[in-house]
């Protein structure tokens, strides 16, 4: 049986990139490796040692930066991450100058938000927007 | 501004296009996104990307709603200056 141990992201500039999703997000890497012109970087969640690895992957083809631009201008989100306390976090992150395009807000059972990530290179810019829910009101 | 009644009154003869309206007067500015995962998740409506596209289109013909890039993102928002005067000869 096939498990999934990956999800990635396209990003534009993986140092920069790192540096938002440990310092700001709060996420854990675990590996970073150089790898052809780019590097291997993966993050997890603090405290999940065996968890599903997120990869910072180079924006590099045309196609990929197309696919985030689109979706960026229409606010739909490349990913999704799960947290206890949305409000919370959303504080959290707006004192840290996250932008969010979404505030938490009540959907029927889940409350969700979306923000953005944008990793700003001297000539190109690169833009994900990521979706936040709150996996507590999800299961309720 | 001379807003045509016949395309303001066919945009709002719709349940669909009127819950965007609640939805967009509730809230100043929503994405595409937003706006869908509304209609979806809070009112249960099985519609699709394209159906929605097709609604706001109908409501930006007739001047209901405005379409504002902001940065990199588009937003949508709601101009309420063409029903000012719609219903003015009956009811004054």
């Amino acid at each position: 049986m096939l498990k999934i141990i990956i999800t990635s992201i396209f990003v534009q500039d993986q140092d920069k990139a790192l540096e938002f999703y440990t310092k700001t997000l709060g996420f854990v890497k675990k590996h970073d490796v150089p790898s052809g012109a780019y590097r291997w970087i993966t993050l997890i969640s603090p405290d999940e040692e065996g968890s599903i690895e997120l990869l910072l992957e180079p924006n590099e083809h045309p196609a990929a930066k197309d696919y985030q631009e689109k979706l960026f201008a229409d606010g739909i989100p490349v990913t999704m991450f799960g947290v206890a306390d949305i409000d919370k976090e959303y504080e959290r992150l707006v004192e840290k100058d996250v932008k969010f395009t979404m505030k938490p807000t009540k959907m029927g059972a889940v409350t969700i938000a979306v923000f953005l990530t944008i990793h700003v290179a001297t000539l190109f810019k690169s833009y994900s927007s990521n979706f936040m829910f709150n996996p507590n009101k999800f299961l309720r | 501004m001379d807003w045509n009644k016949d395309i303001i009154f066919k945009a709002l003869g719709d349940s669909t296009r009127r819950i965007i309206l609640d939805e967009l007067s509730e809230r100043n500015e929503l994405t595409l996104y937003e706006l869908t995962a509304r209609l979806v998740m809070k009112y249960n409506l099985a519609i699709s990307r394209q159906a929605i596209a097709k609604h706001l289109n109908t409501l930006e013909d007739a001047g209901l709603i405005i379409s504002k890039r902001k940065g990199k993102y588009r937003v949508l928002m709601f101009n309420k200056e063409p029903l000012r005067n719609l219903l003015k000869g009956w009811l004054d």
